[in-house]
C-alpha cells in the first residue's frame, strides 16, 4: 500500500538573514551564496506514515518538529529530499490558524473550508454541524477579534476534523481548551482513527502520545534520532533527557 | 497536491477582501462612487475655472473616462502587491496554491470597478452622448487591462515578499502614472515625439479607447489595441513566471 506520507532524506535550512526582507541581503546572497551562514533545521529526515497509523513527533524546543510539520503539510518545500503525501490533509499548526480578525466566526468558517479543500455545498452541509461542535453558540455571528483563545481553538478544531480529511496534523494545539472540550477533542480524534484515519502529531506530554500513537520519532537538533514504537520512543526520549540534565548537573 | 474548488476558494476570499474593508465604514460601497466624483469635480474646477476655458462642457466627462481607469489601476496594482503579505495568516497555514491570493486582490477590486464603470456609463447616457454600437469594445479592452494588472500583481506580489520596498515604489509609481496618464489633458495636447511612448503605457491607452468609444462614439485605434494586447500577454507572462520562480520562498520569508 502507498504510505500516506514518506519523507525521503529531507533537509531543511533557513538562511539566517529571514525576517529582513532587504535588496542588500538578497543582493549579498546571490552573489556570495554561501551556505555557511544556514540554519539548518532538519538533516536527511526519512520516514513513512501507513494508513491507519498514527505517528508522534517527539523532542525538545527547536528541534525542528514544527519545520517537519510544516513540510508535511505542503506549506515549506524542502532543500534537498522528497516528500510524498497521499490524502487530503488538514493541519492545525498554530493557534488562530487562518481566521481573519474582523470576519464573523461564520464567515470565516467558509474561507476556512473553501481554502481546506471543500466545495461550496458541501461547505454548507457541514457548517451547522462544525458550529454545534465547537460549542460557540451565538458568537458564531461575532468578529473572530472578540473571541478568546479556547474558542478560536474550539473553531480551528471543529473545522479541521468535520472536513473530514486523511490526516490530521496537529501542533500541541490541544493543550488549549478547557477540560470538557478537550474531552471532546480526544473522543473526536479516537473515533477518527478508528474510521482508519491517521494523525501526525507533534506532542509534549508522553501520556497523550501513548494514548493516541503508535508510533514515534524523536527528532533532536533536527536530526532523527530514532523512529519506531511509541512506547520504545518516548522511553528512550525520556532517558536522553535524563542522561543530559545529569550531564548538565555535573557540568555546574 | 491542493485539490478544492478553485472557483469556491476564489470567490470566498473575493468576499473576505470586500466585507473586511467595508466592515467599519459608515458610507460602505458609496466611497467608490463618492472618490471619482469628488476628483472630478476638482479637475474640472481648476482646469475649467483656473487654467482652461470654462466653456468646455465636455471636460467633466473626459475627466471621468480617465479616472475610472487610473483609479482601478492604481488601488488594483497596489492592493495586488501587498495580497501575499495581507494574507500572510493563510499563507502561514493552509497550502493553497499561493497564485489565488494576487488573483482574488485584482478581482475584488473589479467589482470597484464595475460600479465606478456603471456611474461613468450612466454619467455619458445622462449628458446626452447615448449608447452606441462600439461600447461592445468595452468588455474587451477591459479584459486586456485586468490581464495586465494581473500580470504586474503577480511579479510585484512576488518581489514585495523579499523586498518590502516593493509597496512603496508601486505607490510612488502610482503617484507619477496620474501625471503621466491623459487623465486631465486630451491625448491630443501630447507633442507627436511622446504619443508612441504613451501607447505603449496601457492605462494611457485605455483612457484613450474609452474616449475613442464612449465620447467620439468610434471604434478603438487597431494600432492602440495591439498595443494593449502585446503589452498585457508579455506582462502577465513575465509576472507568472516571476511568480512561480519566487513561490517557493514565500513561507520562510513572510
Amino acid at each position: 500500500m502507498a504510505p500516506l506520507v514518506e519523507f525521503q532524506n529531507v533537509s531543511k535550512w533557513f538562511p539566517h538573514t529571514t525576517g529582513r526582507a532587504l535588496l542588500r541581503t538578497h543582493i549579498t546572497r546571490w552573489l556570495g551564496a554561501s551556505r555557511k551562514d544556514n540554519f539548518v533545521a532538519l538533516k536527511h529526515i526519512s520516514f513513512r506514515l501507513d494508513p491507519g497509523e498514527s505517528l508522534a513527533v517527539i523532542g525538545s524546543n527547536g528541534a525542528g518538529k514544527s519545520t517537519l510539520l510544516s513540510l508535511a503539510a505542503g506549506l515549506a518545500v524542502p532543500n534537498e529530499g522528497t516528500i510524498a503525501v497521499n490524502g487530503r490533509v488538514a493541519a492545525l499548526l498554530e493557534l488562530g490558524s487562518g481566521f481573519h480578525p474582523d470576519l464573523t466566526g461564520a464567515e470565516n468558517l467558509i474561507l476556512n473550508a473553501a481554502l481546506l479543500g471543500l466545495s461550496r455545498k458541501k461547505t454548507m452541509d457541514l457548517s451547522e454541524k462544525i458550529v454545534e461542535f465547537s460549542g460557540i453558540g451565538d458568537f458564531i455571528n461575532e468578529p473572530l477579534r472578540t473571541y478568546s483563545s479556547g474558542m478560536v481553538m474550539r473553531l480551528a478544531f471543529s473545522i479541521s476534523i468535520n472536513t473530514d480529511p486523511d490526516i490530521m496534523m496537529l501542533d500541541e494545539v490541544l493543550a488549549v481548551g478547557d477540560s470538557s472540550f478537550q474531552t471532546k477533542c480526544h473522543d473526536a480524534l479516537a473515533d477518527f482513527q478508528r474510521a482508519g484515519k491517521s494523525l501526525l502529531f507533534v506532542s509534549h506530554a508522553p501520556a497523550q502520545v501513548r494514548e493516541m500513537c503508535e508510533k514515534a520519532i524523536w527528532l533532536d537538533h533536527g536530526e532523527l534520532m530514532m523512529e519506531g514504537d511509541a512506547e520504545a520512543v518516548l522511553d528512550a526520549y525520556s532517558g536522553g533527557m535524563a542522561l543530559k540534565q545529569q550531564a548538565g548537573n555535573q557540568a555546574i | 497536491m491542493w485539490s478544492g474548488d478553485y472557483r469556491f476558494v476564489i470567490s470566498s476570499l473575493v468576499a473576505k477582501d470586500f466585507k473586511s474593508r467595508y466592515r467599519n465604514m459608515s458610507l460602505g460601497v458609496l466611497w467608490s462612487l463618492l472618490n471619482p466624483l469628488i476628483m472630478m469635480s476638482v479637475l474640472t474646477f481648476i482646469f475649467t475655472q483656473i487654467f482652461g476655458n470654462p466653456g468646455d462642457k465636455d471636460y467633466p466627462l473626459a475627466v471621468l473616462c480617465g479616472l475610472v481607469p487610473f483609479n482601478f489601476f492604481a488601488i488594483a496594482s497596489l492592493s495586488g502587491t501587498t495580497s501575499l503579505l495581507e494574507n500572510s495568516f493563510l499563507i502561514k497555514k493552509v497550502p493553497v496554491p499561493r497564485q489565488i491570493f494576487p488573483v482574488a486582490s485584482v478581482l475584488s477590486n473589479c467589482l470597484h470597478l464595475l460600479i465606478q464603470i456603471g456611474l461613468l456609463l450612466a454619467a455619458i447616457v445622462i449628458f446626452g452622448r447615448g449608447v452606441n454600437i462600439n461600447w461592445l469594445w468595452l468588455p474587451v479592452i477591459w479584459a486586456l487591462e485586468i490581464l495586465f494588472v494581473l500580470g504586474l500583481a503577480f511579479l510585484y506580489s512576488a518581489v514585495n515578499v523579499y523586498v518590502r520596498d516593493t509597496r512603496y515604489v508601486v505607490e510612488s509609481a502610482n503617484t507619477i502614472l496620474f501625471w503621466l496618464v491623459p487623465i486631465f489633458y486630451s491625448f491630443s495636447r501630447i507633442p507627436a515625439q511622446y504619443q508612441a511612448v504613451y501607447q505603449f503605457n496601457p492605462v494611457a491607452a485605455l483612457v484613450l479607447m474609452m474616449r475613442t468609444i464612449l465620447l467620439e462614439g468610434q471604434p478603438p485605434h487597431l494600432g492602440t489595441l495591439r498595443n494593449l494586447l502585446l503589452v498585457s500577454f508579455v506582462t502577465f507572462g513575465i509576472g507568472y513566471f516571476v511568480f512561480h520562480k519566487l513561490k517557493n520562498g514565500f513561507y520562510e520569508y513572510i
